[in-house]
């Protein structure tokens, strides 16, 4: 009899052992917090917590050798509910627990983008290891109730930036309009536009212009074609031909109206070949293929390369080196300006590409902008160098809480960050691999 | 007026992108603007493939040089035009097994996928890998040591060029005393990559960042119509 009491403790024991064994779960993570995002619409709630202590992520774990393997955790289970019910047009289900993500170990934070602007939500977590078991809940503290913001505060600094800019173009524009004469620098490289058209003119071949490979939507088309305008009109006026390629329809037709009011204005309109304005394809290497073979067959005396381009830059610069064409070329694109610095004869770097349709249209309006443009660029080389003294003077004192910290960084994490007008404070930001 | 209307269209769709920058109420009005932009595209591209066909069987009946490439054009526009609207070889989606059409038209194994996979993309990586070739013939040229500022630019280019492989290690490995371990062309890669050609990239990206501006100013004003086709 006894001998049967024993086992049957023993299978007792080892059944609530088997049960224990099985019920473990994962540690639940902590310090949930939820929030209305900063400066949104109010259709986004910001959802944070901390890591489970079974996360293979968290910090605590660095030995992971040390972790059961089962309790690892997996994902984490988030889930919200409406606890508004005056929130009318609220489902039943959604005044329910409704798991709304699942996120991954090591994740400490969720935005979540389907909430409804003025609902109250709640929300809670939980983590769920490897075998599927779930942790216990932690539930928000507070709720949450997105709200929409008049303004976008995180731009504040942005939004004075371009008052100020477009102050100051506004300013000159208004001078040039009562008659002061504004002095412009001469660029070489739109100079020498007049020059390449004559030369083909010259040598009885034409012209090819190509306004980069982005679409209408882009300022660097745009910009390529206001020099199209020029270009077509000197054209017009010497009695060359031009061919304008275009890897856009859409940049296809408004090519065609540009160069037909130069051929206008140039008083040739006869002269004016809508063909020569084409479409060859959106494909980019196709496109540069088109347009080589064009070179290779034709041989353009002069090539003009305005607009945004990327890796076929260098394969439509070379090629027109190859056969020997006067080549100017504009581009805002950093990458691809060292190999038009390489290939051609004259390149209007960034602003000068943009500086281009000003220059070359005389009209004091758009001269006055460009006087604009270049007060902006003083205001800019200002905030570096006070940038750069009170970053200096911070490293150097070795304060990382003093006045120099704090004004290196407000001007860097609020003037040109996205941390709005915020509060002056010193700071200790690490600037050692920042590219911001 | 065929002037004043896209006028109006570009300065009420820029102010309305300026706008839905910095107000979150008009954040719609900016993604509503580019929806529109997205049409006028897919209905331009009929604008782009008509001119195509158009350009190309003049050349053909015109018997002009090389008319014979405009014949492969022609083709394979409508090749592949025939291909990707029939939805050649794709089965309908599971979801709607009832509509012959319902599958994606790039679907693996269907005609469009293998013109593109086994024509287009290899013709796209043979144009791309020709820039190797380019990239050296650039070089050549610009590295020419014909004035101060282009050793200047041969010796850096030098340097990266080798800081970059393990020649730049190799080179130095042994003799090269502690405290001048900077001097190895793979610590100088880093400093002339972090340090001056940076700041060079930052000053260029200040200039463009201004352009841009003032060009979208000048454009929302008014005062440069010339992409309209207006001096």
């Amino acid at each position: 009899m006894r001998k049967q009491i024993h086992h049957i403790l023993a299978f007792v024991m080892a059944l609530s052992m088997a049960a224990f064994a099985t019920a473990q779960s994962p540690a639940p993570p902590s310090a949930l917090s939820v929030s209305d995002t900063p400066n949104d619409s109010g259709k986004s709630v910001d959802v944070t917590w901390s890591l489970s202590e079974t996360d293979i992520f968290n910090p605590l774990n660095a030995d992971a050798t040390q972790m059961n393997p089962e309790l690892i955790v997996s994902v984490y289970r988030i889930e919200r509910m409406v606890t508004d019910s005056s929130s009318a047009e609220a489902k039943q289900e959604d005044l329910q627990w409704r798991q709304i993500a699942e996120p991954s170990a090591g994740e400490t934070s969720f935005v979540d983008r389907t909430v409804q602007l003025g609902w109250t939500y709640n929300y809670r977590v939980c983590a769920v290891d490897n075998q599927g078991e779930a942790s216990s809940w932690i539930v928000s503290e507070s709720l949450v109730k997105p709200t929409m913001q008049i303004f976008d505060m995180s731009k504040a600094w942005l939004a004075i930036f371009m008052i100020l800019f477009g102050g100051f173009v506004a300013y000159f524009i208004n001078e040039a309009r009562s008659g002061k004469k504004l002095w412009v620098r001469k660029i070489a490289g739109l100079e020498a536009i007049d020059e390449a058209v004559g030369r083909a003119t010259e040598m009885g071949r034409p012209v090819l212009f190509v306004a980069g490979i982005q679409d209408i939507n882009e300022i660097q088309t745009l910009a390529g074609l206001t020099v199209l305008s020029r270009v077509a009109k000197t054209a017009a006026e010497y009695g060359a031909q031009i061919e304008v390629p275009t890897c856009r329809s859409l940049v296809m037709a408004a090519a065609r109206e540009t160069v037909e009011a130069a051929y206008l204005a140039a008083g040739a309109p006869d002269s004016y070949q809508p063909d020569k304005i084409h479409y060859l394809t959106d494909e980019q290497f196709a496109f540069v293929a088109g347009v080589t073979g064009y070179m290779v067959r034709e041989e353009p005396a002069a090539c003009i390369y305005m607009g945004g381009f990327y890796a076929e830059s260098l394969i439509l610069a070379e090629t027109g080196n190859h056969i020997g064409a006067i080549q100017v070329a504009g581009t805002a694109m950093p990458s691809q300006l060292p190999f038009f610095v390489a290939s051609c004869d004259y390149t209007l770097i960034g602003e000068e590409f943009f500086a281009a349709s000003a220059y070359l249209s005389d009209d004091p309006l758009q001269i006055g902008s460009l006087k604009g443009q270049d007060y902006g660029k003083f205001l800019s080389v200002l905030i570096l160098i006070i940038g750069i003294f009170f970053a200096t003077t911070a490293s150097l004192s070795g304060d990382g809480d003093g006045f120099g910290a704090g004004a290196r960084d407000y001007i860097k994490n609020n003037m040109l960050g996205s941390e709005g007008l915020g509060s002056f404070g010193g700071g200790n930001t690490d600037l050692e691999g920042d590219d911001s | 007026m065929k002037r004043t209307v896209p006028l109006i269209i570009a300065i009420v769709a820029g102010f309305v992108l300026l706008i839905a920058n910095f107000i979150p109420f008009a954040e719609s009005w900016g993604l509503t603007a580019q929806e529109w932009f997205n049409i006028l595209a897919v209905g331009a591209m009929v604008l782009g493939g008509g001119n195509l066909v158009k350009l190309h069987l003049m050349k053909v009946s015109s018997k002009r040089k090389g008319w014979g490439y405009s014949v492969v054009t022609i083709a394979c526009f409508f090749g592949t035009l025939f291909f990707g609207l029939l939805k050649i070889g794709v089965h309908p989606n599971p979801l709607t097994p009832d509509y012959a059409w319902s599958g994606y038209y790039l679907e693996n194994g269907s005609t469009l996928w293998w013109i593109y996979e086994h024509m287009v993309v290899p013709l796209t990586s043979m144009m791309f890998a020709m820039l190797a070739f380019y990239v050296a013939t650039a070089a050549f040229r610009a590295f020419r040591a014909k004035n101060t500022e282009a050793t200047l630019l041969l010796v850096t280019a030098g340097v990266v060029l080798l800081g970059r492989t393990y020649a730049g290690v190799w080179l130095f490995e042994g003799w090269l005393p502690e405290s001048m371990q900077w001097l190895r062309f793979d610590n100088l890669t880093v400093w002339i990559m972090d340090i001056p050609n940076t700041a060079g990239t930052r000053a260029i990206t200040i200039g463009i960042a201004l352009g841009v501006v003032a060009t979208s100013l000048r454009i929302l004003l008014g005062v440069d119509r010339s992409y309209l086709g207006q001096d």
